[in-house]
């Protein structure tokens, strides 16, 4: 069996088990939208754009969000229970590699962070009147999703080897993921309110330019100069976040684990 | 052929030595079983042999590659029953059985493995609904499904009620029947007695006694109790061999209705051996 067959099959045991666990489809994978829909119907101010909506804003800037809980939140907290309930300890005692399982993990949180996004698209489009960009900007969208999704998953799987236990995972991952949301212009926007330390702080980080990145594909073009440098900056978005790609792997390299570590 | 070689091996955990020494050969088509108290450092050694842990000292060759830089080639050719294993709580038991068939170049078929341990009615069921016995065969499925040439058994049958564990202890002689070498830990010493060809008996991280069921720990040359009442009043002799004072009785015409010979018993054996460590 070749090693993407095997990766083929992981994923397709991964997304039977999510789509069967209700507690998951629901937390990790409505909540994005459920706070789209109340941030975009609460925040009804308008900008100096024509046709441009605070929902707008929310809609582009929550598809982090939305990468976020799927990618970062759910390989993990997946991880760290599939080294709790027996699954990495169970696999690593047949022929399946470690390259296998987590294809398998990836094809599931591409999968999910697919249909988070065309749901939150979808919200926009039908609840708020967004309208879709044109097919240069999809181009745009295109790199900075997979981007976001693989750094995402990759610094999930990185951080899953410190969480001990899997009942906290989702608590302990959570907070990454509310605190940068804050400071990175995803709940307050525009991000030039902040104190400029903190946007250099969140400038760090990937969740910053993922927002940022798809703002400027759904955003009319003018709506660049309420972002930190008056830019969109695409060319930094791609340079930040593929080194958290890269930083990520060697992190997953190195901390990468069948079992928990010996008593 | 020898499937499994130890010399020495070695394991602590933050100082405290849980394994200190062992030696083992377990040949090919035999079936092995180790015995020991909780803590002894059965599943410790098992899991080194497994490429689960890593050892800290000596040589451990297992179908002859070391476990621990071990690959994929060597991984198909082992089968690993779970002693605690929760996952795929959400997936069924057939959907499972397949899954893990696929890991493998020449699996047995899904539907002949739940007939062996007999799940072939809970096929459809989720996981997380079969009970802990249950949820035990299918550990072992998922064990045997890849044709393993060595099974380890990590306290199979914990949980199994009588049935279930007779019918166990069928498949696992049908296995070796096969040829499939079997290495077994156990806390039930019938469980030992019934399956093993040889047994070690592993206390304080070192093995105490090691032999066949029936000769370890000089169990075979113990001797005999024979007891039997005269008048009432109970008779017991301590004798190495009960033939020749059997024979005396019998020609004495002593009424022998209530005659009975005893010799120590495994866990009579198993018990005095980990009394004696301890």
């Amino acid at each position: 069996m070749s090693t993407l067959t095997l990766g083929v099959s992981r994923g397709h045991v991964e997304l039977i088990q999510f789509f069967r666990d209700r507690t998951a489809l629901v937390f990790t994978f409505a909540f994005p939208g459920m706070l789209l829909l109340l941030f975009g119907t609460i925040f009804q101010d308008s900008y100096d754009q024509p046709g441009v909506s605070a929902s707008h804003v929310f809609t582009a800037s929550m598809i982090a969000y939305g990468i976020l809980a799927t990618a970062f939140v759910t390989m993990g907290a997946g991880l760290a229970m599939d080294r709790e309930d027996g699954t990495l300890k169970r696999l690593h005692g047949t022929p399946i590699s470690a390259t296998s399982y987590i294809l398998g993990k990836l094809f599931l949180v591409l999968v999910l962070s697919v249909a988070e996004t065309v749901v939150l698209i979808a919200i926009g489009v039908f609840v708020f009147s967004m309208s879709l960009p044109d097919a240069s900007h999809w181009l745009t969208f295109a790199w900075v999703f997979l981007l976001s999704v693989i750094a995402c998953s990759l610094l999930g799987m990185a951080v899953s080897a410190i969480v001990k236990h899997a009942r906290t995972a989702g608590a302990i991952l959570n907070v990454p993921v509310v605190a940068l949301q804050f400071i990175s212009g995803v709940f307050i926007y525009p991000v030039t309110q902040l104190p400029s330390w903190l946007i250099s702080v969140a400038s760090i980080f990937p969740v910053k330019w993922m927002a940022q990145g798809f703002r400027s594909v759904f955003l009319p073009d003018g709506m660049r100069v309420n972002e930190a440098a008056g830019q969109w900056e695409l060319g930094r978005v791609a340079l930040v976040l593929g080194a958290w790609c890269v930083i990520a792997l060697v992190l997953c390299l190195v901390t990468f684990r069948w079992t928990r570590p010996d008593r | 052929m020898t499937a499994i070689e130890v010399r020495g091996l070695r394991k602590a955990y933050r100082g405290r030595e849980v394994v200190s020494g062992i030696d083992l050969d377990v040949a090919r088509g035999e079936v092995f079983a180790l015995l020991g108290p909780n803590g002894a450092g059965k599943t410790t050694t098992t899991e080194i042999l497994e490429g689960h842990r890593r050892r800290d000292g000596g040589e451990v060759r297992v179908l002859g590659a070391d476990p621990g830089t071990a690959g994929s080639d060597w991984r198909a050719r082992i089968g690993i029953v779970l002693q605690d294993a929760d996952d795929a709580a959400d997936l069924t038991v057939g959907e499972m059985v397949k899954h893990v068939a696929g890991f493998y170049a020449g699996p047995r078929a899904p539907a002949e493995v739940l007939a062996l341990v007999g799940l072939t009615d809970r096929k459809d069921s989720r996981i997380r609904t079969l009970s802990g016995g249950q949820r035990r065969r299918l550990d072992v499925a998922l064990g045997i499904v890849g044709r393993p040439e060595l099974l380890f058994l990590d306290e199979p049958t914990t949980g199994f009620d009588p049935e279930a564990r007779r019918n166990f202890w069928d498949l696992i002689r049908a296995l070796a029947g096969e040829g499939t070498t079997i290495l077994l830990t156990t806390h039930y010493l019938e469980e030992a007695e019934a399956l093993a060809d040889r047994l070690a008996v592993l206390a304080g991280g070192e093995i105490v006694a090691q032999g066949t069921p029936a000769a370890l720990g000089g169990r075979a040359s113990a001797g005999a109790k024979v007891s039997w009442r005269v008048d009432g009043v109970l008779r017991t002799e301590q004798v190495p061999d009960p033939t020749p004072l059997i024979r005396e009785l019998v020609e004495a015409k002593t009424d022998l209705s209530t005659l009975t010979v005893t010799r120590p018993t495994l866990e009579d054996t198993y018990l005095a051996l980990i009394g004696a460590h301890r």
